[in-house]
């Protein structure tokens, strides 16, 4: 990658690096891309690691691949070739769920068999292309450079979207989380609430599956909201603090990225890992706290 | 164009892709029929992805490509049987853990694509989408010998795995080493992705786990029929795979496995509401003083 010489050198003086920075307005869009993407999957990221469907969350988010691979093909645009697999995914696994029990064997090869299925027909898609497409990396680890404002502007309008739906059906979707029986005897419409959820995964992995690539949406996904949930058990802090995490992680990496010749995604990936490790550590050590008896103050309070 | 397909079918590459592909599927089969079983296709899906980030960390290394595949693998299947209680590993964990290793991947495969002079470009596509008409002799006669050595391990503790699988806590009562059988059998899964990423690539490499053995799990419920169906499903998925992409040339043979696999995992979602529709006819027959239609449901 040629920005790393062309830019000035990283310097200890954060101020003058981020003047530097944005004054590259692709850059400035990279920011705004990512601190959209981050927000959008750090809060359906929380819902998912809670509800433990992260093999499917996993499998929307590689079906952007042979979206993108779709959309080059036939020649529409990228986006909708990212949404139109996403949610179809959504649809289908919500679809064979019903045959299958939850989280039994049925479930979790048919979810399976959809994500290689379609990753297949991406390699096909991308085999017939030829050509242009000279490599699938771009679609596969993204890219943040060349992300236009009008990009960043659709970003935004799905990000509102995604996140008032979720807004809406919050509350019943934690409760039929929490405790699916007693939630769908209180009359919560538990299987709606499901499929509903996959599909707004789906809009949110097809979503930051353009910034970070298909196959690293999940770090964004994944990483912020375990770390979260392994510092607290409330909820309304939990959420907060997967947020947090997960802008401060693709800033960081964004930051990182401009001044290192290495993929985004994998500091991004790597930033995630080390809160995630690190929140282990913290909870191992007021796990020994409360075991000799001290008084704890993290877990609970953070 | 036509000739070239026909001529296909006479050329060495094919034979060797049929001769490992059988072999690779067979033991995918087997083994894939545990892991669906035992509700551990994540952890082949984080398997696989290991896959791509310990070649192409052997490639950013300098050393053989195979190298990191096997290492990677089976070094992964062993820590995430670690992790776990009895062997097993939690799905966040596993997905954490993965969601890592994979920019760790795109890491070292920026590492070997900018640093080393002569990199091949295609590298880390050939391991993301594998490419089985490019194996020589001597690769398909180590993935023969490793995928039966595979399978002929998983014949051998095949029947106290499935006690361990279907009820751990009477299999750890009557003295099967559940714990041992959980590491032994993530080593084997680790070893097999290993083998068939090398045919299928990593990011289809759970299609050839997973669709098999979820066909095989919907059509029957006895487990020795169902770990057969599967073997048998793979090995066959292969071959036709394999067929459709001589016959048409610009179908990648890893799409036509896949379309085929997929093809009979879809057909085996409609035949299983149909026993159902049929066992309910058998039942009710049973019970009522008319059997109407008898001869029909057979």
């Amino acid at each position: 990658m040629l920005l790393a010489d062309a830019a000035t050198p990283f310097s200890w003086n954060l101020l003058t690096d981020f003047q530097q920075m944005w004054s590259y307005p692709f850059m400035v869009n990279a920011f705004r891309a990512g601190a959209i993407v981050a927000v959008v999957a750090a809060v359906a990221g929380w819902f998912m690691v809670l509800r433990r469907q992260t093999f499917a969350g996993h499998s929307l988010s590689v079906v952007a691949f042979p979206g993108a691979a779709f959309a080059t093909l036939v020649g529409i645009s990228l986006s909708l070739g990212y949404f139109g697999f996403c949610v179809a995914a959504a649809l289908a696994i919500a679809a064979l769920r019903r045959e299958g029990q939850p989280g039994g064997a049925g479930e979790s090869a048919a979810t399976g068999v959809v994500q290689a299925f379609l990753l297949a027909c991406g390699y096909l898609f991308m085999a017939l292309y030829k050509g242009l497409l000279e490599s699938p990396q771009a679609l596969l680890f993204g890219s943040f450079l060349g992300i236009t404002t009008g990009q960043v502007l659709t970003l935004g309008i799905v990000a509102v979207a995604v996140l008032a739906v979720l807004a809406v059906i919050g509350r019943p979707l934690l409760f039929a989380s929490v405790d699916p029986q007693v939630a769908a005897g209180r009359g919560v419409r538990v299987r709606l609430l499901s499929t509903l959820f996959l599909v707004l995964l789906g809009a949110a992995t097809a979503e930051a599956a353009q910034i970070t690539g298909a196959l690293l949406v999940f770090a964004l996904m994944v990483l912020p909201a375990a770390t979260a949930q392994q510092l607290t058990a409330r909820p309304g802090p939990s959420l907060l603090l997967s947020v947090v995490i997960g802008l401060a992680v693709t800033w960081l990496g964004l930051l990182a990225a401009f001044y290192w010749p290495y993929p985004l995604g994998f500091f991004v990936s790597t930033f995630a890992f080390a809160a995630f490790l690190a929140a282990h550590a913290v909870r191992a050590l007021a796990g020994v706290r409360a075991r000799s008896g001290r008084p704890v103050l993290l877990g609970g309070a953070v | 164009m036509n000739q070239l397909a026909v001529s296909a079918w006479s050329q060495p590459f094919f034979h060797h892709a049929v001769l490992a592909g059988t072999f690779i599927a067979l033991a995918a089969g087997l083994v894939g029929y545990f892991l669906v079983l035992r509700a551990q296709v994540f952890t082949g899906d984080a398997l696989s992805h290991v896959a791509f980030t310990g070649a192409m960390a052997a490639l950013a290394g300098g050393y053989d490509l195979r190298l990191g595949l096997f290492v990677g693998c089976i070094g992964a299947g062993l820590l995430l049987a670690g992790i776990g209680r009895a062997g097993r590993a939690d799905d966040v964990v596993i997905g954490s853990a993965f969601a890592w290793t994979l920019g760790l991947g795109s890491f070292f495969l920026t590492l070997y694509t900018t640093s080393r002079s002569g990199a091949m470009g295609g590298a880390g596509t050939t391991v993301l989408f594998g490419s089985i008409f490019g194996l020589n002799s001597s690769q398909t006669l180590v993935a023969v010998l490793v995928a039966a050595a595979i399978s002929a391990v998983v014949l051998l503790i095949a029947r106290p795995l499935l006690f361990a699988t279907l009820d751990e806590a009477v299999a750890a009562a009557r003295g099967v080493p559940v714990r041992v059988l959980g590491f032994g059998f993530l080593a084997l899964v680790g070893a097999c992705a290993g083998e068939a990423t090398q045919a299928v690539g990593s990011l289809l490499l759970l299609g050839l786990l997973a669709a098999p053995a979820g066909t095989a799990v919907r059509l029957t419920d006895r487990p020795f029929l169902g770990l057969a169906l599967s073997a048998g499903l793979a090995v066959g998925e292969m071959w036709a795979g394999l067929a459709a992409s001589a016959l048409i040339p610009s179908l990648p043979p890893s799409f036509a496995i896949m379309a085929a696999a997929t093809a009979a995992y879809s057909a085996a979602l409609l035949i299983r509401p149909m026993a159902r529709v049929r066992r309910t006819l058998v039942r009710s027959r049973s019970v009522a003083p008319e059997p109407h239609g008898a001869h029909q449901s057979l």
